[in-house]
């Protein structure tokens, strides 16, 4: 080989090596300059994939988790803005089609009695909440990029950056979003973000009596939720949406909406 | 009319106007655009840190059995072990943080117990349920049941009552 | 805010019950919905030779000017953080249609409407820069860009490109407003707005309203100069009112035969929704006295040989009823989308407030504006007589 050929070869080498370092270094670059999440006390977003489960079997309607949720979140306690609700249903013998559905003020004062028994219908509640779906419709929609999924599978809200246009909460199909009349932005379940990122676990889950709730990490092997996913049979809400949600329900009636 | 444009000269003027107008948006564009946009997504990476920034208003089960580990033990015994201290005491990390500035409050039986046992008819047939207003003609609550562990029952005031209490149907498992 | 509560019926999540959008997002599609239909009414002097609406071309124009300056503020106006809305060009994220509206605007605005509107008038800009007085002549020499050149050779070439502006500005239009039928027609979650028919509806609506809203300022404007309606040019309208008419009522019956025969989970609802909480808007506005009638009315015009006087009137009863009749279909879809719940079970209310910043009377006002900058347009830059409005020489009868 001539020497010119050689000392191309090198300096190809050398420049390539040093583009791909200053590449790194940019990428690094930018970690750093946008504040470092990743050095929060040791909470690596890309070890976690967050999900919630959700057994309509347990669940006694008790509001426990619409009063922790509006206290640990600071939701406004107006009976319009709800960052996770119960509802409950009657469904008449053989009429899935037609259930009765109330929520009053979301659950959050309990159920007052409203049915008897024996009355031949079957009723239950249902805890509703943000699905953190993996392919969301409402952050498909947002013009500017102020919702969107996390590295860990949570759907969020940046509040300085929100226009308030509303775009999202009309594309969710499970009405869990609502604009903040205080910060005339839009808020919704975070899944207690900063909660989980600091290993304790969800409000609503922390609350619930009886176990309905469940906040479940995918990534980790050792999570109940992949014992609890095999063993039950377990539905997503609306799932010819293909909106990919990340909370399943067990004993979900064919009613519930 | 001559011009270096020749008669086009006007067009000329109205497209350099646009790219003008294009440079000035790609300069604005560049200095506006929020750090750290893009990183992970199309969002400001500095959203994860504001949403992790919350304060806890719950301090968790953990916290509480840091000093509380008696309720804890006696909790264990009973049916309520899987309910967690908040569930009833409402949200404690204040208390937990410094237990003299933030006091804890001892929750209402009359509201509080009837809130999860209160029967109806959507509550699983399995929980424990009862009317609470035939069962306890009144009563609190506590003046029977502990609320830790609720099953282990103080002596009730008559013998009358503890029949009364008795005679009302009652729900769910674990009688 | 309690009385909202009142106004439920049936289940709606929680959320669901005070409404998203208000009357400003009803108002913004059928704003840009006349600046679209203007344009393709001045587009076919310009691109498909149609001489005898030639009197109205530069009205068109100016009209799409003046409506397209204020589709913004509805916007603007009903934003919970509009000192953010800089973010749709700094960061648009381009999976949301939302998110075009900036450029698709700016588009519009700058290489399609002002750019014809600018080449249209040279001549009189210059004139005017020459030969106004006061603070009116410095805007007239601001306008002429700094080129005095209106020799036919320049003129000619001016001629050339505008006929090009006015090509791309027709997909320019569609896009202007198509996209806001698409913002609606791609949301899977609401069945009365997911379809892929919704950006041809909202175009041809749009289309039918421009015409008429042109139609009639033509006829108004003529008649406030105490001059002659051209009667060839409104009765070559007409026919393309009418044909636009008949797509549009087409296209939102082919909806409508669909659902009912298909009648999905949605249906019960919808049915419903329509014949209680939009009886009044939907069948008696929009469809009986906004459609069915004004189609009857020019169908007759074309039909049965009429009088100049019974012509007219008959063309002005059909614009106004085919404004009145847009503004509904744009009210329909919008406040009818969220006036049932997602949940199929439940309806909600839509209280509209009377002064406040998304009332009744901003939204009256955002109607009004258009026409006082319409009318300060025409000062400036008169519609009549010049350029491509020309009219045409017409052989001594």
């Amino acid at each position: 080989m001539s020497d010119d050929q050689t000392g191309r070869r090198e300096f190809l080498a050398r420049s390539g090596t040093f583009l791909l370092l200053t590449g790194a270094a940019g990428i690094a670059w930018d970690a750093v300059a946008s504040g470092e999440p990743e050095k929060a006390p040791n909470y690596r977003s890309t070890d976690h994939w967050w999900a919630m489960a959700i057994d309509v079997e347990k669940c006694i309607g008790c509001g426990n988790c619409v009063r922790a949720c509006k206290e640990e979140n600071d939701v406004p306690r107006e009976p319009f803005y709800f960052r996770t609700w119960v509802e409950r249903y009657h469904v008449p013998e053989g009429d899935i089609e037609r259930p009765e559905v109330d929520s009053p003020n979301g659950g959050y004062d309990g159920f007052p009695e409203k049915y008897r028994a024996g009355d031949g219908a079957k009723s239950f509640f249902v805890p509703k909440m943000c699905n953190h779906c993996a392919h969301s419709p409402c952050v498909q929609v947002c013009p500017v990029g102020a919702t969107f999924e996390s590295p860990d599978g949570v759907v969020l809200v940046d509040k300085t950056y929100c226009l308030g246009c509303r775009y999202c909460v009309q594309a969710c199909p499970y009405g869990c979003r609502f604009i903040d009349p205080r910060t005339k932005t839009v808020d919704k379940c975070s899944l207690c973000y900063h909660r989980i990122s600091k290993g304790l676990t969800t409000a609503c889950c922390e609350t619930c009596p009886t176990g309905a709730r469940m906040l479940g990490d995918l990534k980790d092997l050792k999570d109940p939720i992949h014992d609890f996913l095999r063993t039950h049979k377990v539905q997503v809400l609306k799932p010819q949406m293909a909106t990919g949600s990340k909370t399943y329900y067990n004993g979900l009636d064919g009613s519930v909406r | 009319m001559g011009g270096f444009f020749g008669h086009k000269g006007h067009l000329v003027r109205v497209a350099a106007l646009f790219a003008a107008g294009i440079l000035v948006f790609l300069v604005l564009q560049a200095l506006l655009v929020p750090k750290g946009f893009g990183v992970y997504g199309h969002y400001r990476a500095g959203a994860l840190d504001d949403n992790r920034a919350r304060p806890l208003m719950h301090a968790g089960r953990a916290a509480c059995v840091d000093c509380h580990a008696d309720v804890w033990e006696v909790l264990q015994k009973g049916k309520h072990g899987p309910v967690h201290c908040e569930a009833c005491h409402g949200p404690l990390a204040r208390h937990a943080e410094d237990p003299s500035a933030g006091k804890a409050v001892k929750p209402d039986p009359k509201l509080l117990c009837a809130r999860c046992h209160q029967e109806g008819v959507a509550r699983p047939a399995k929980f424990p349920q009862v009317d609470v207003a035939g069962h306890a003609g009144g009563e609190s609550c506590t003046s029977c049941h502990k609320a830790h562990d609720p099953l282990e029952q103080a002596a009730p005031a008559t013998p009358e009552k503890k029949d009364a209490a008795a005679a009302v149907p009652q729900k769910g498992a674990g009688q | 805010m309690e009385g909202l509560l009142q106004g439920v019926q049936g289940y709606m999540y929680p959320n669901e019950v005070e409404l998203q959008w208000s009357v400003l997002i009803v108002l913004y599609p059928y704003i840009t919905g006349l600046v679209a239909g203007a344009f393709i009414l001045a587009s076919l002097v310009r691109v498909f030779r149609v001489e005898a609406v030639a009197p109205t071309y530069r009205l068109a124009l100016l009209t799409a000017l003046a409506f397209l300056l204020v589709a913004p503020l509805p916007l603007q106006l009903h934003l919970g953080h509009p000192e953010r809305s800089l973010e749709m060009y700094l960061t648009p994220h381009t999976a949301s249609a939302m998110a075009m509206f900036g450029f698709v605007y700016l588009w519009y605005l700058m290489a399609v409407l002002l750019l014809e509107i600018w080449l249209e008038y040279r001549p009189e800009i210059v004139a005017g820069a020459q030969s106004a007085t006061g603070p009116l002549r410095l805007l007239y020499r601001v306008l002429t860009l700094g080129s005095y050149d209106v020799s036919p050779e320049a003129l000619r070439i001016d001629d050339r490109t505008s006929f090009v502006v006015t090509l791309v500005g027709i997909p320019s239009a569609f896009l202007l407003h198509g996209y806001v039928g698409f913002i609606f027609g791609s949301v899977k979650a609401n069945p009365w707005w997911s379809t892929p028919l919704m950006p041809i509806v909202f175009l041809f609506s749009a289309i039918v309203s421009g015409i008429a809203a042109v139609m009639l300022l033509y006829m108004a404007m003529t008649r406030l100069r105490g001059l002659e309606i051209d009667m060839p040019c409104v009765d070559t309208i007409a026919p393309y009112l009418f044909y636009a008419f008949v797509i549009d009522f087409s296209l939102e019956t082919l909806d409508l035969i669909h659902r009912i025969y298909e009648a999905d989970e949605s249906f019960h609802t919808l049915d419903f929704m329509v014949r209680t909480r939009l009886y009044l808007p939907h069948i008696i506005v929009q469809i009986v006295l906004g459609t069915l009638l004004p189609i009857g009315l020019l169908a007759l015009t074309q039909v049965v040989k009429l009088s100049e006087p019974a012509r007219r009137g008959l063309y002005a009863t059909t614009g106004v009823l085919t404004m009145i009749g847009i503004f509904a279909m744009r009210w329909n879809v919008v406040i009818g989308g969220q006036l049932f719940s997602k949940s199929f079970l439940g309806y909600t209310t839509y209280k509209m407030e009377f002064a406040s910043q998304e009332g009744f009377l901003m939204a009256a006002a955002l109607l009004i504006l258009p026409f006082l900058i319409l009318w300060a347009l025409v000062r400036l830059l008169p519609p009549w007589g010049g350029g491509h409005a020309a009219p045409q020489v017409r052989p001594v009868a």
